[in-house]
């Protein structure tokens, strides 16, 4: 096993920049998630590291040594394709002895690896079959093991999930976890979806027009993300961004959420959400608040320190059995609470909710980044 | 209503089925006239009639056209020159479809300048009349000593080949799934071993199409043979040819039957077991880029 | 992948050759046909000469009125019929296989032995005029292949059974390209069948036309072997072609220079076919 450090990176073809400056270092073990929409330039990056793609400036090192100059066949480094890419003229064994009879290992060594990553993953029973004859789970099995078996210093996984059915790719999604945990590899992984990237990552890389926009931990990308894009992007139902005012003096600060000649709607900041605040009395930010920090507010109820009522009006309602989203109406903006399953609602009723605000972040309205 | 719908139907369909089978009647025509011919009496076509099957059924046109037949000066029928059209055609085929995977391998998977001009001039070659370079292939070949030579027009039909070649295995590994080669790569394999271990293994499908299609063209070709060969080197169309278009003595139609007959058969056999591999040689042939 | 020294270096048999053997000829020919060469080539350059003393040649201006008159009607018939037979095998038909297979086989056979094939056929002496006389009809008279004005048209006549299963193939693959749900949606618009074809169909055949006419033109330029073998030329001079022409005053008449000059103009009139075409096609398949 190996660290990985990426410094630098661009990537550009002719004037079109598709990779701006990328500096990413990861630990011996880690598991790196590369996330972001379709073009962000997460899969130049991969075959950069992967040796398919040649930088346009910057340096790759892996385990302390450069291999910017090495081939894909130099590095030591193993990929799990979207596809598969199983040779389709080898049998399960062939494939994944492949990479071995490659790199001119011994015939018994070959053996011995092929059975034991056969074990790994239960695919015994499949060696001797062509790659048409498995079904996609199967095959993304022999694709991981393939890789496996080569022991490489550090394992890429291209998109691997997403050409299988939903229950499959759940299970997949366990089992590669799985496998993490017990060989403490370092992997880089690359996916367009944010749940996999949450569930699966040590650190999370989001990326938008070849730009890291944050890197790290899933709890900091979920929780403090670095800017507008982030917060949008990681977590389903998106995190709510509502235009807000902060005002008052000295210490209360107050937010405001106002459009147009709607009625005014708002709280009083606790002391922790106003602090970064302060210079901003006065102007305009952007409030972010997560469907899950909003509940009903019952009657005589009495609020913890970091919780607020909030007056909304309730526009649609879509339960989703585990819970129900509801979408509201806070002064003129759209704003999605998800609720208990079993709250009765009725839309166009106006009514007060709780909001949680230990967790309110807040950017700038004009650079659409956090401010702390 | 549906009633009149129904006899509608049926009529037109009946209708079609007859001009359907008229048509291929007619296509078949030729093939049956020269079959039918081929077995009868020289006496018996030119006082009876073309489209009838023999009476007096006879061999002797065939056997003449292989072995007696006077192809030229010589009393040799057409079997000296049937082996020489398989000695021309197997290693014009062998290296032409070689060539064609090693380039269509070389300029779909890597990139350097020039890649697509140079394509865009193998392609060009595929259609140029060869008459443009009959004069100086002709001068070449007689200062390489292949002039009147088998080995000269396994040349020439190779290197006029190529552009066919590379065009079917370009277009095909055009198509090939790029994540498998760069599986492949990142796994360890080298140039040739991407070739010979991941390409080639998928390649049957065009590797028949190209043999099927070189080896029907180079059969069948005339020009090149009509050229650089001589008498100890015909191949079979020219052959063939000499026989037919003889001015001396008889018009023995039912030996020019035959002859044509035994020239036709190794593609139509070809054809027959491989008919949509054919099909596909001439769709790739004629989707170009 | 950036190519390294092997791919360059295997690729370049192939690239040496095909610059030497095709282009490099070719400009020896253009070369040539600005020479005076007779039997043998030569190397003084005498200027136009030879495309002038061709353009002032009988030979050459019937070979070229030939080809018009047979590249015209070579290239409309077999596209008529091509597009006719594939419209007709596309009805859904019991054995469309075999029925494929027979019109497609002229395809896989020489040229020399379709050629012997339909020089007896269309002979008057034993060919279709013999056999109706001898069935009865006395005053039958099919003899266009022995007479100096209809020869051509046997020649077209050949050509167009050689070829049509070929355009047939070519518009059958356009014909199951079209999206089954644009027909559907016509018939539920209350299009008859041969307005399917007419207005939805045909139209969206385009590229197919365009293929087809380029590669019928090219044919039809190039062809020689069919010539030789059905008529060899005659009656007389009648059915010389361009290609027949080049051949007789490269090797036979001793005019060198002309015959390269003639070639040189029949590269001229396929690069004006093709060259447009593959361009295009290049062109389509950087940017798709």
């Amino acid at each position: 096993m190996a660290t990985l450090a990426l410094d630098g990176i661009k990537k550009s073809f002719g004037p079109v920049q598709i990779l701006h400056d990328i500096s990413i270092d990861l630990k011996d073990g880690e598991f790196l998630v590369l996330v972001g929409p379709s073009g962000c330039g997460k899969s130049t990056l991969m075959n950069i590291i992967a040796g398919l793609e040649e930088p346009s400036g910057g340096a790759l090192h892996l385990n302390g040594r450069d291999i910017t100059p090495l081939g894909p066949a130099d590095r030591n480094i193993a990929m799990v394709f979207q596809s598969y890419a199983l040779y389709p003229n080898m049998t399960v064994a062939k494939n994944i002895e492949f990479p071995l009879e490659m790199h001119r290992i011994d015939r018994s060594v070959r053996a011995e690896r092929v059975a034991k990553v056969a074990k790994l993953l239960q695919i015994e029973h499949l060696l001797e079959r062509k790659p048409r004859q498995l079904s996609g789970g199967q095959r993304q099995r022999v694709a991981i093991g393939r890789a496996l078996a080569r022991e490489p210093q550090l394992y890429l996984f291209d998109e691997p999930l997403s050409n299988l059915d939903a229950q499959l790719r759940l299970d997949m999604r366990t089992e590669i976890k799985k496998l993490h945990q017990r060989l403490k590899s370092t992997i880089v992984y690359v996916t367009h979806d944010q749940i996999e990237a949450m569930t699966l990552a040590t650190r999370i890389a989001v990326m938008k027009g070849g730009v890291l926009q944050q890197l790290g931990t899933p709890y900091e990308v979920y929780n403090r993300p670095a800017n507008t894009f982030v917060a949008s992007f990681m977590g389903s139902p998106r995190m709510n961004l509502l235009q807000a005012r902060v005002s008052g003096s000295g210490g209360a600060l107050e937010l405001s959420f106002t459009k147009g000649d709607r009625a005014h709607a708002g709280f009083v900041l606790p002391a922790a959400a106003a602090a970064p605040l302060q210079p901003y009395t006065g102007r305009e930010v952007i409030a972010g608040i997560r469907a899950e920090a909003v509940s009903i507010a019952r009657k005589g109820e009495t609020l913890g320190a970091n919780q607020r009522t909030l007056a909304a009006r309730v526009e649609v309602i879509e339960p989703t059995g585990a819970d129900t989203l509801v979408v509201l109406d806070v002064a003129g903006q759209e704003f999605t609470a998800r609720l208990d399953p079993d709250v009765d609602l009725v839309p166009g009723a106006m009514m007060d909710f709780q909001i949680d605000l230990s967790k309110l972040v807040c950017f700038d309205s004009q650079t659409e980044i956090l401010l702390s | 209503m549906a009633d009149t719908r129904d006899k509608g139907l049926v009529a037109g369909r009946i209708f079609l089925y007859l001009v359907l089978i008229f048509l291929a009647l007619l296509f078949l025509l030729p093939m049956y006239v020269m079959l039918a011919n081929s077995f009868k009496p020289l006496e018996e076509i030119r006082n009876g009639q073309l489209m009838a099957l023999p009476i007096d059924w006879t061999t002797a046109p065939w056997r003449s056209a292989w072995s007696t037949a006077q192809i030229g000066v010589q009393a040799t029928g057409l079997r000296p020159y049937f082996i020489n059209s398989f000695l021309l055609v197997i290693p014009a085929v062998a290296i032409s479809t070689m060539f064609g995977a090693l380039n269509g391998y070389i300029l779909t998977q890597f990139q350097f300048r020039g890649a697509n001009l140079l394509f865009a001039l193998m392609l060009f070659s595929v259609f140029i009349p060869f008459q443009i370079v009959l004069i100086p292939m002709a001068k070449t070949l007689g200062t390489l000593g292949l002039a009147g030579t088998v080995k000269g027009l396994v040349l020439v039909n190779s290197v006029y080949g190529i552009g066919f070649t590379t065009l079917f295995f370009r277009n095909y590994y055009a198509a090939f799934p790029v994540e498998l080669i760069r599986s492949a790569r990142m796994d360890g394999a080298r140039f040739f071993a991407v070739l010979f271990r991941i390409l080639l293994p998928s390649s049957s499908p065009i590797i028949i199409v190209t043999v099927i299609w070189q080896f029907t063209n180079i059969w069948n070709e005339f020009l090149f043979g009509a050229s650089f060969s001589d008498f100890s080197s015909f191949p079979l169309t020219v052959a063939l040819n000499n026989l037919v278009s003889s001015s001396t003595g008889v018009k023995e139609y039912n030996v020019h039957f035959a002859g044509a007959f035994i020239a036709a058969i190794p593609t139509l056999i070809v054809y027959v077991a491989s008919g949509k591999y054919f099909v596909r040689g001439l769709m790739a042939g004629s989707v170009k880029g | 992948m950036r190519a390294g020294w092997l791919p360059k270096l295997l690729l370049s048999p192939s690239v040496i050759l095909v610059l030497v053997c095709v282009y490099g000829y070719i400009m020896f020919t253009v070369y040539l046909s600005f020479t005076a060469s007779t039997m043998m080539p030569a190397y003084e350059w005498s200027g136009t000469a030879s495309y002038q003393r061709l353009f002032r040649l009988a030979n050459w201006n019937v070979s070229v009125g030939n080809l018009a008159v047979f590249a015209t009607l070579y290239i409309l018939v077999t596209l008529v019929l091509g597009l006719l037979f594939a419209i007709l095998i596309d009805q859904q038909i019991q054995a469309e296989g075999l029925f494929r297979s027979i019109f497609l086989y002229p395809m896989a056979i020489s040229f020399i032995v379709t050629g012997t094939a339909w020089k007896w056929l269309l002979d008057p002496g034993i060919g279709l005029e013999h056999t109706m006389r001898q069935i009865g009809w006395e005053s039958f008279s099919f003899g266009w292949i022995k007479q100096a004005d209809m020869a051509i048209y046997c020649v077209v006549i050949a050509a167009v059974w050689q070829t049509t299963g070929f355009v047939m193939a070519l518009f059958l693959a356009g014909l199951r390209g079209i999206d089954g749900e644009q027909i559907s949606a016509a018939r539920v618009d209350g299009a008859r069948p041969w307005q399917i074809y007419q207005r939805i169909i045909i139209p969206q055949l385009g590229p197919v036309f365009v293929s087809a006419f380029v590669i019928l033109a090219h044919m039809a330029i190039k062809s020689y072997d069919l010539i030789i073998a059905l008529t060899n030329g005659g009656p007389g001079r009648a059915t010389w072609l361009p290609s027949v022409f080049m051949y007789q005053y490269s090797f036979t008449r001793n005019e060198m220079s002309v015959g390269a000059a003639s070639a040189v103009l029949m590269l001229a009139a396929i690069g004006v076919v093709v060259l447009p075409y593959l361009v295009n096609e290049m062109r389509k398949v950087k940017h798709g």
